[in-house]
């Protein structure tokens, strides 16, 4: 009962979102001929297809877009290509002899490929991952699904809705919610402030009139069937109230979709929750690779297709026997102090630069113009001063000082004194 | 319009009233069971730990020890036959100081009174061998063998199912308002009109002593006892290989760790007395409090990710015995202050119930028919094969193979026999119980909106694949 068809391919994608679909294009440029980007949504695209505002596309495409014209475009570019984009088609484990089983309507198959690349994005943390007690009654949603449910399902949401979060995502939480037409109470962060690109706030803030409560948490939603309130907390003194409302939207808190990732044996990152990845996006085990959101999550969606992209890249020229093959050995990248994680985490080559040049590190403060130093052993490899650290977004950290790196050297140290 | 008439009105569609309806239509009776919500097992059915107990540690003596012992061979003989996931992982008591190291051999004592004689002590060795990632300080187990764990939805739709298929009615959304007991039968008021039987049964869980009162009778009180639940994620599976169960003492029966047969290891309950009958919302304390006895039994538990958390009311009452009682003279029994173990005990109790009524003078009802095959319920386990993963399956309907739910891998094929099963989901959480579908790691990031949708209009509703302008 359980024969499954035999499938060859040369690389084997694991995810059709904007990453995965800019690595299957990228591999196909660079000559590789069976490239196959298995995606288990009815249509490709990721994320974006259930994002409908703009912002989409500055950094990889030139061009500024709303997420469904920007997955779209991705989708017409794998076509373009010569990729084999196969939908409705969920890789579901792994078969003993490493190959990726897979459940699709026309039946189960595994498939073997020279390299895999695992590009399965990142989730919002749901209301109980974040241990918020309370009742457990309708309206309760994460961004993802709230904009699935209006977006591509056209029905209806709440009346008035507190959102969790005010990191980017909060805002575009926000602005789904107005388009649904419900009422915004409120956005609450923990935090000192808002995590949003000051134009985008500003501009939401200025069209919508929402405030933004921050320094304040939820302890509770109670309510049902239906949610009718939730409770908050000012951080500062503890001092509680509820606010009314039929709709609650916990954004933000990412955590990767790193099922796969784990039951693969590579090894895992304990902060970023996703595999550890050197510049090329190889991980621990020879050929798997890894690229997009589930690696660093969570970093928009171009920043994501330029992660995809140069993993593409660094898989065709690892098939070709010109990269290295593994991020088991090499240098670990250490972060400490208010610095969350970085990506990647390993050195295997002083040679690979990661992509865009840079390493990607997560702040957990705010800080302008704040000092980092990045040492291996006694030896300063860079310092200086990056522009800001807002948390919950990425700090860019130029990786020309990869080339000094000592490649039998210690760890590697990256230190932000803020 | 003329009020329907019944032999028999079971009042409460949980696990314990369902079994008893199927028994009485098993029994050839006619039967109405009679639910104030919309589904089977909506209420203290729905969330409990899962658990099918052999009943070592009730107390001797009680007819909770004798129904539980019972029920435990009866279930775990139709859960291989209906296909309700059953695991039987064993039970691990463990002691982590030296007063719960010293009340294990009691306790294998009190099992062998329960007739239960394969409890083994295990010393720290062999504990640590058995349980690698329990916490530092354990000083060694008694190990229960039998102990195994199950799928709780699957057992009360598979009891009303069947009663269904042999001709029961089922009145869902029907709150009894009162009851009219009569020389030849009893009219039962409903705030969808009334319902006449000749003999009552009221397994109304934590509504029995009120229908009881509605009789006439007050012999106990329901005293909801919340217990909070956290499941984590599948991820987390490989830490647990047993049901961890505190060794019992003076300050109740504690906080397990145990597996569930969905794949995800759940901690929990709490127990707080409450009086509030729809208390069921999880607390900032209850939380704090599971997360140090997990922190303390498997430490590393607490670093997976939580799936989801909820919360269930035993019907506790002033007595430690179940409250089962026999009123001949207004054909009216009651089964009553049904807790925990109610998941376990549910055939035994119907079986009893069944037993007892037909010597009643008049009712002389024919023993249960033996020749009934049970429902072969949608399989909801890990263990055996699921729909996405049988590839003869797929081969005849494409739908199977078309996963809609990813953290819990449901296709749209088991969603659309849910909607369309004989005992249909009105609700997200009904349809979740049947399958599943948004019960995962994500509670709904992805699957979340079209299965509401489908809830809404239909399992073959065309599911939008771009967005709506």
């Amino acid at each position: 009962m359980n024969e499954r068809i035999r499938h060859d391919v040369d690389v084997a994608v694991i995810g059709g979102g904007p990453a995965g679909l800019a690595a299957a294009v990228a591999l196909r440029q660079a000559g590789v001929e069976r490239v196959e980007v298995l995606e288990r949504e009815l249509v490709a695209g990721g994320i974006p297809r259930h994002s409908a505002h703009t912002g989409y596309g500055l950094r990889d495409l030139r061009r500024i877009m709303t997420g469904p014209a920007y997955a779209r475009r991705y989708a017409a570019l794998a076509a373009v290509a010569g990729v084999t984009v196969r939908t409705t088609t969920m890789v579901t484990g792994w078969s003993g002899d490493g190959g990726l089983e897979v459940t699709a309507p026309d039946g189960l198959s595994v498939v073997h490929a020279s390299a895999v690349l695992m590009a399965t994005g990142a989730r919002e943390r749901p209301r109980p991952a974040r241990w918020v007690p309370g009742d457990r009654g309708q309206g309760v949603y994460t961004t993802g699904q709230l904009q699935q449910t209006v977006y591509l399902h056209g029905r209806p949401v709440g009346r008035r809705a507190i959102v969790v979060g005010a990191e980017h995502v909060g805002f575009s939480a926000m602005m789904t919610l107005r388009h649904a037409g419900v009422e915004v109470a409120a956005l609450t962060t923990e935090l000192p402030r808002h995590q949003s690109y000051l134009p985008f706030h500003l501009g939401a803030r200025w069209m919508l009139r929402v405030p933004v409560l921050t320094g304040t948490r939820v302890v509770a939603v109670r309510g049902k069937p239906r949610l009718a309130e939730v409770e908050l907390e000012r951080v500062a003194d503890g001092h509680r109230w509820t606010e009314a409302c039929d709709t609650v939207v916990f954004t933000g808190d990412w955590v990767p979709d790193h099922e796969l990732a784990r039951t693969a044996g590579v090894g895992m990152d304990a902060r970023t929750l996703g595999p550890v990845i050197d510049a090329t996006g190889a991980t621990s085990t020879p050929g798997l690779f890894a690229a997009g959101n589930l690696c660093h999550p969570v970093e928009t969606a171009d920043v994501a297709a330029l992660s995809g992209r140069h993993a593409g890249r660094s898989i065709a020229r690892w098939l070709a026997g010109r990269a290295a093959s593994a991020a088991g050995a090499g240098v670990p990248i250490e972060v400490d102090g208010p610095l969350a994680w970085t990506s990647p985490q390993r050195i295997s080559s002083s040679a690979d630069l990661p992509a865009r040049g840079r390493v990607i590190l997560r702040p957990s403060v705010f800080a302008r113009l704040p000092r980092v130093r990045v040492s291996q052993g006694d030896r300063v490899l860079w310092q200086g001063r990056l522009p800001q650290f807002v948390p919950s977004r990425p700090a860019l950290l130029p990786a020309s000082w990869l080339a000094r790196v000592d490649p039998s050297g210690a760890a590697v140290r990256i230190e932000a004194l803020v | 319009m003329p009020v329907p008439e019944y032999d028999l009105v079971v009042i409460g569609a949980g696990v314990v009233g369902s079994a008893l309806a199927r028994e009485f239509t098993l029994r050839g009776r006619s039967v109405a069971l009679v639910d104030a919500r919309s589904d089977v097992g909506d209420a203290t059915s729905k969330a409990n730990t899962a658990i099918l107990h052999t009943g070592f540690d009730a107390t001797p003596g009680t007819t909770e020890s004798r129904l539980v012992a019972r029920g435990y061979r009866l279930l775990s003989d139709y859960a291989a036959k209906a296909g309700i996931p059953v695991e039987p992982l064993g039970a691990l008591l463990v002691a982590w100081d030296d007063e719960q190291l010293a009340a294990l051999p009691g306790l294998a004592e009190k099992a062998a009174a329960n007739g239960y004689h394969e409890t083994r002590l295990l010393d720290p060795a062999e504990l640590a061998r058995r349980e690698p990632h329990l916490g530092p300080g354990a000083l060694g187990a008694l190990e229960v063998p039998g102990e195994s764990i199950i799928c709780p939805w699957t057992t009360t739709l598979a009891f009303a199912t069947e009663a269904v298929r042999h001709g029961a009615e089922l009145l869902l959304g029907h709150t009894v308002t009162g009851a009219e007991p009569g020389a030849g039968h009893t009219v039962l008021h409903t705030d969808r009109g009334p319902v006449r039987a000749r003999s009552v049964v009221n397994a109304a869980g934590l509504g029995s002593d009120h229908v009881h009162a509605m009789f006439g009778h007050e012999s106990f009180t329901i005293t909801p006892r919340r217990g909070q639940l956290i499941v984590f994620d599948k991820l987390a599976r490989s830490l647990v290989n047993h049901i961890l169960l505190p060794v019992p003492t003076k300050m109740g029966k504690g906080v397990l760790v145990s597996p569930t047969v969905y794949g995800n290891v759940m901690l929990g309950p709490t127990a707080e007395d409450l009086t509030d009958r729809s208390a069921t919302e999880s607390t900032e304390d209850g939380l704090a409090m599971l997360r140090e006895k997990g922190n303390r039994i498997v430490p590393a538990l607490l670093r997976e990710e939580v799936t989801t958390i909820y919360a269930g009311l035993r019907a506790a009452t002033e007595f430690g015995d179940y409250q089962i009682s026999f009123h001949p003279d207004q054909r009216y029994v009651c089964v009553g202050g049904i807790r925990s173990t109610g998941l376990t005990s549910s055939l035994a109790i119907a079986e009893y119930v069944g037993a007892e009524l037909a010597g009643w003078p008049g009712e002389a009802m024919p023993g249960p028919r033996a020749d009934v095959v049970p429902p072969q319920m949608p399989y909801l386990g890990q263990v055996d094969v699921r729909p996405a993963e049988d590839a003869e399956l797929i081969a005849k309907d494409r739908a199977y193979g078309e996963i809609v739910c990813f953290c819990e891998r449901v296709s749209r094929g088991e969603i659309r026999d849910a909607l369309h099963s004989e005992i249909a989901p009105s609700t997200v959480e009904g349809l979740r119980r049947r399958t599943r579908a948004g019960m995962g790691r994500c509670q709904g990031f992805y699957c979340g909106a079209v299965v509401s949708r489908m809830v809404d209009e239909g399992a073959d509703a065309p599911v939008k694949a771009e967005a709506v302008k």
